[in-house]
């Protein structure tokens, strides 16, 4: 099932002499279970690409559908919901909220939704045990180490029952043994489901993807073939 | 990758067979570096010419000929490891000359060049790290080895991605004449351990 679809999808920004497209006429989709990768230089659009599929931003023409729904037919609020219970994001720079626990800080968008504090509590202590953070679930996130911080931004963005998850440079500053381990995590998430959309310039993440789109000037330009399977590597002809 | 040293590595561990030391390098290289018998077996005639090993000389050549390491193999073998690899003269890369020649040639878009070698080396990376995600977490050896592979792959993107954009501004703003006076690359540099 295609989880994110975009059609034809632009955005600009200004109008008139000042006028700076930042999209122009993409078309992507990824499945349930895919985990694509967006790589481009800065200012390729890439981060535009990730919050027009997120809802936070609308195109300027074009159409997003999320699950097989096409985001301009709906109200705000049912977008907000929809940014509550199908989409998770990841921040760059995590934004958890310094007044939070951890496992506050993970359950909040389950307990906006409307469900009792002690479900959405519950659903939480999943998430965070799942990626290893369940004895760090009481802690602020000053009193966590950058990866751990990473990786409750990552139980928040997957809790409940999300279907799509999206990534904006998820290892932000972190070494690559870190940042290993936040892909790992992403790739778990899309291996029980998920389709996943990880956006950066780093092609160490992005090769993590079931597939890399290359972004340029707005267009996507090149994508990656399907992969030939680890074997080949390791293949005595192929051996490099 | 010096056989040559791998094998002393292999042998001061204690006295070993040659056989059995060409199991064991492979397997200490992630089995990345498949190595003949035959290139064993010569390697030994030579550190046993040169004094870096003793053999047993009543058993015949073969598989069950034991082989172990002298003091002055020991020595050659410290020396070796605290020696730095010579990196010190670029190295006559195809994939540069690929993209100076491009960006010279009229008539071709040096950026969809750029793309292509990107792409091909993204798609490289990414079968490096299916191998990391299977085996990587299993054997130290093998987890080194695919970090250092992805590690060069992603220096030759981070290239491609600076190149890329280097020569979308001398487009826009082109670059001044080179000066007779420009400063040679070094071609040898002397490196002291």
């Amino acid at each position: 099932m295609t989880v994110l679809e975009l059609r034809q999808t632009s955005k600009t920004y200004g109008a008139g002499p000042t006028e700076v497209p930042a999209l122009r006429h993409v078309d992507l989709s990824v499945d349930e279970g895919e985990l694509v990768a967006v790589m481009g230089p800065s200012g390729s659009g890439k981060s535009t690409l990730l919050t027009i599929a997120g809802s936070l931003e609308e195109p300027t023409s074009g159409e997003v559908l999320v699950c097989g729904r096409a985001l301009s037919g709906m109200s705000r609020n049912e977008r907000s919901r929809l940014r509550r219970r199908v989409i998770g994001y990841v921040f760059q720079d995590f934004n958890l909220l310094a007044g939070l626990t951890a496992v506050e800080n993970v359950s909040l968008p389950v307990e906006l939704d409307g469900t009792s504090i002690k479900a959405a509590r519950d659903l939480g202590m999943r998430a965070l045990d799942e990626l290893g953070l369940a004895d760090r679930a009481t802690r602020f996130p000053d009193e966590l180490s950058g990866g751990e911080r990473q990786r409750v931004a990552i139980a928040r963005a997957v809790v409940g029952d999300r279907q799509l998850l999206l990534a904006d440079e998820p290892s932000g500053a972190l070494d690559s043994n870190n940042g290993d381990a936040v892909m790992r995590l992403i790739r778990s998430a899309c291996q029980r489901g998920v389709a996943g959309v990880v956006v950066t310039h780093d092609a160490q993440l992005a090769s993590w993807a079931d597939r890399v789109v290359f972004l340029r000037d707005g267009r996507i330009v090149d994508q990656t073939l399907p992969p030939a399977g680890p074997e080949s590597l390791l293949a005595p002809s192929g051996n490099p | 990758m010096s056989v040559r040293h791998a094998l002393l590595a292999l042998l001061s561990e204690g006295p070993k067979y040659g056989l059995q030391l060409r199991h064991e390098f492979e397997a200490r290289t992630g089995e990345v570096w498949p190595l003949n018998v035959g290139q064993v077996y010569t390697t030994l005639q030579r550190l046993e010419r040169d004094g870096l090993v003793e053999s047993d000389n009543a058993v015949e050549e073969g598989p069950q000929k034991g082989f172990r390491i002298t003091a002055d193999g020991e020595e050659e073998l410290a020396a070796w490891l605290r020696t730095p690899p010579d990196l010190s003269s670029p190295p006559r890369d195809e994939l540069v000359i690929k993209v100076l020649v491009a960006s010279r040639l009229p008539g071709v878009d040096v950026h969809e060049v750029v793309q292509a070698h990107r792409r091909y080396l993204v798609q490289l990376m990414q079968e490096w790290t299916r191998l990391k995600e299977y085996a990587a977490d299993r054997d130290l050896s093998f987890a080194l080895v695919v970090d250092a592979e992805l590690f060069r792959l992603d220096s030759l993107v981070r290239w491609l991605d600076a190149a890329d954009g280097r020569i979308k501004r001398a487009a826009v703003e082109p670059v001044a004449p080179a000066r007779p006076g420009l400063p040679k690359i070094p071609r040898k540099v002397e490196v002291r351990p």
